[in-house]
């Protein structure tokens, strides 16, 4: 059991390439930049300085580790595999997103870089981009559509307690791709000093890869803990996924382990059979090109983007992180789906079971957990990642359920 | 690879001592038939070379102008094949024009890129520019359009130094597109002092005459830039005429056309009027 594979899984390649997927896809003004980033990347990675001074930073100002929980009543409930919660809505902000931050933060610095962007959909990659921000004391400014901004006035005071600019973007759709287009357009204008903090494992190379590696601490942990607390490795570990950082982050550790099942939930919205519905991207999408990278999107006919519908803001995006492309390809990750009312359903099962209020996304990994513990059956153990901490959803819940607040 | 109608059209203008102009405008901007009387009224309005862009939801590289021509051009319906059907149709009026499709690589790659190869020469297309397909991630594509003899024509830009120039020109033709800003569409403008000097390096490392476009937008910018560059490209103010006159209640045909005419003056001056003023 968990031998490994015969052909050790080792992506990207030297084109920053998943099979297919991935890539560079960037206005040529940026490709000189992409190569540096890139070079500084490897150099940070290769360096034993840095990654004491992120462990330093990710044990004192994140908190971490963050617990594995043992979910004794929701095992009960489910009646299959032990069921752990991997607890990263316990972070500082209250989700994984700050893994990734801290990482880049601290690449931006070691590159010089005076000035920081970032995109955001729910608002939480930006509250954890304009923390670190704070932190490190460079100016941060914010992208995020002007249909968030509405929906989102919590985080984007959060953001702006925390001294970051928030731009409201209100080109295209005014959501999430067109905040991270808005981005992008800063970042080609102001390419010497900027510095763009993406917050999820896509876009161009070295992005994919880099930010997969600072999310790998969950996966890390997870083995490690499981060792400890389980006494050996999961037979699955599911984790939800928008662009999929957390669950790139806790599935790679994994990837050459054979005997762990690496279980991937999409957001099905409406329903994967509803038109524009959903943000399945693998599931109800195809491969093509947007945001510097080739993966699994959302699109027409035509090739032009759809926008895509879930519940859960930090979902809702058309598009997906090109290794978990590859890993679909491959087999190595199985990727299903849940919908809204199935998530719905599993955030409040979770807030009544644990006393443990999650975040929308991860009410979808949990909302397919019942029937992976089933399948793996009794005597088996299975790690669910709760990327989030339900408070940023408490209102969307509430509408939903026709409650007025 | 033979380039005909591009390298034809350089020739000449290098015979008559001009840079050209190239115009940018957007499929199906405000409608097809609307698009398609723009089309077969620009070479007689000054165009020397026609660019025209694809429209896609979401293009990373352009300002407000142009990201909300691509909208108007999706909401009247327009496809990648609705716009090689334009192609078409103004080949039946102009066979010598130069016309170059603009756009992003999703839209390209999904209708496959060699059926898009094939259809686009059918149509009479020379040159395509996919803006976000830097030669690393480009060699599918050339190779489809090699072979049906189709310019992919390359981005140069402020931050390409001579060894990224070396990579960005290897397998090019046609011409060299300068990017003479670092930023997005028809924000900032380009300075003629610092374009003149970044499309002599482009010169010599491609051989190839440069077109120089991404912040000119006045008829004294575009005179400037001529006076350096080989061809000149203007697109926001293009596009923005079109918004305009829908606002106005004008006609967009006659809008764009009439601002096309002042532009492309300027530029056929240019030289001429430079040389006045040093021999005055």
């Amino acid at each position: 059991m968990n031998a490994p594979l015969t052909n050790t899984y080792a992506w990207p390649d030297e084109q920053g390439r998943f099979g297919p997927y991935g890539g560079r896809f960037v206005p040529e003004t940026l490709m000189p930049l992409i190569h540096e980033l890139g070079a500084a990347y490897q150099a940070a990675k290769a360096d034993p300085t840095f990654q004491e001074e992120l462990d330093g930073y990710l044990k004192y100002y994140v908190g971490r580790e963050s617990p594995l929980y043992h979910a004794e009543r929701l095992t009960e409930h489910f009646g299959g595999a032990r069921v752990w919660l991997k607890r990263e809505d316990l972070n500082h902000t209250g989700a994984h997103k700050i893994n990734n931050c801290m990482g880049q933060i601290l690449l931006a610095r070691r590159m010089g870089k005076t000035r920081i962007i970032a995109e955001t959909g729910a608002g939480q990659h930006g509250v954890a981009s304009a923390t670190v921000c704070a932190r490190f004391d460079l100016p941060c400014t914010v992208y995020m559509g002007a249909v968030d901004v509405e929906r989102q006035q919590p985080n984007v005071f959060r953001m702006k307690l925390l001294g970051a600019e928030v731009n409201a973007v209100t080109a295209g759709a005014a959501t999430l791709k067109d905040a991270m287009n808005e981005a992008m357009r800063d970042w080609v204008t102001n390419v010497a000093n900027t510095y763009y903090i993406i917050g999820t494992a896509a876009g161009p190379a070295p992005y994919p890869e880099m930010v997969r590696d600072f999310q790998s601490v969950i996966g890390k942990e997870i083995k490690k803990q499981s060792m400890e607390q389980i006494g050996h490795l999961p037979q699955a570990v599911v984790a939800c996924i928008g662009g999929g950082s957390n669950a790139i982050g806790a599935m790679h550790p994994f990837v050459n382990d054979e005997g762990v099942r690496l279980i991937g939930v999409e957001a099905a919205g409406h329903g994967l059979d509803v038109d524009n519905g959903h943000a399945a991207s693998l599931k109800g999408g195809r491969p093509g090109v947007l945001h510097g990278n080739r993966t699994y999107l959302l699109q027409d006919a035509d090739g032009q983007i759809l926008e895509g519908h879930s519940i859960s803001a930090g979902l809702d995006y058309p598009g997906i992180g090109p290794e978990h492309a590859w890993l679909n390809d491959l087999g190595r990750g199985e990727y299903r789906s849940a919908t809204d009312a199935e998530a719905l359903e599993a955030f409040q099962m979770i807030s009544k079971l644990e006393g443990i209020i999650p975040a929308l996304e991860p009410s979808h990994a949990l909302a397919r957990a019942g029937e992976i513990a089933r399948e793996v059956g009794k005597g088996g153990d299975i790690v669910v990642v709760l990327s989030g901490r339900g408070d940023k959803d408490i209102f969307t819940v509430a509408k939903h359920l026709g409650v007025e607040l | 690879m033979t380039t005909a109608r591009i390298d034809a059209r350089f020739a000449e203008l290098k015979a008559q001592g001009r840079a050209g102009f190239i115009p940018y405008v957007m499929t199906g901007d405000p409608s097809r038939d609307e698009a398609l009387e723009i089309l077969k009224g620009l070479p007689a309005a000054g165009a020397d070379i026609i660019e025209l862009g694809l429209a896609f939801s979401d293009p990373m590289a352009e300002g407000p102008p142009i990201q909300r021509a691509a909208l108007r051009g999706l909401k009247a319906g327009m496809t990648l094949r609705g716009t090689l059907d334009l192609v078409a149709e103004f080949r039946k009026s102009d066979d010598t024009t130069p016309l170059i499709l603009m756009g992003y690589l999703n839209p390209v790659e999904s209708y496959g890129y060699a059926r898009f190869a094939k259809e686009a020469a059918e149509a009479g297309v020379d040159g395509l520019i996919a803006v976000d397909c830097p030669p690393e991630e480009a060699g599918d594509l050339a190779a489809a359009m090699d072979a049906e003899q189709i310019s992919l024509i390359r981005l140069a830009t402020p931050t390409s130094d001579d060894a990224r120039l070396a990579t960005i020109v290897q397998g090019t033709s046609g011409f060299v597109y300068y990017v003479s800003v670092a930023g997005v569409t028809g924000v900032l403008e380009a300075q003629a002092s610092s374009v003149a000097p970044a499309v002599e390096r482009v010169r010599k490392a491609s051989g190839l005459p440069v077109a120089v476009g991404f912040g000119v937008k006045t008829p004294e910018r575009a005179a400037e830039i001529a006076r350096v560059a080989d061809a000149v490209v203007v697109g926001s103010v293009l596009v923005d005429e079109v918004a305009a006159a829908l606002q106005g209640g004008q006609s967009a045909v006659t809008r764009v056309l009439d601002k096309v005419r002042e532009l492309s003056t300027a530029v056929r001056g240019a030289r001429t009027s430079a040389s006045v003023a040093e021999t005055v």
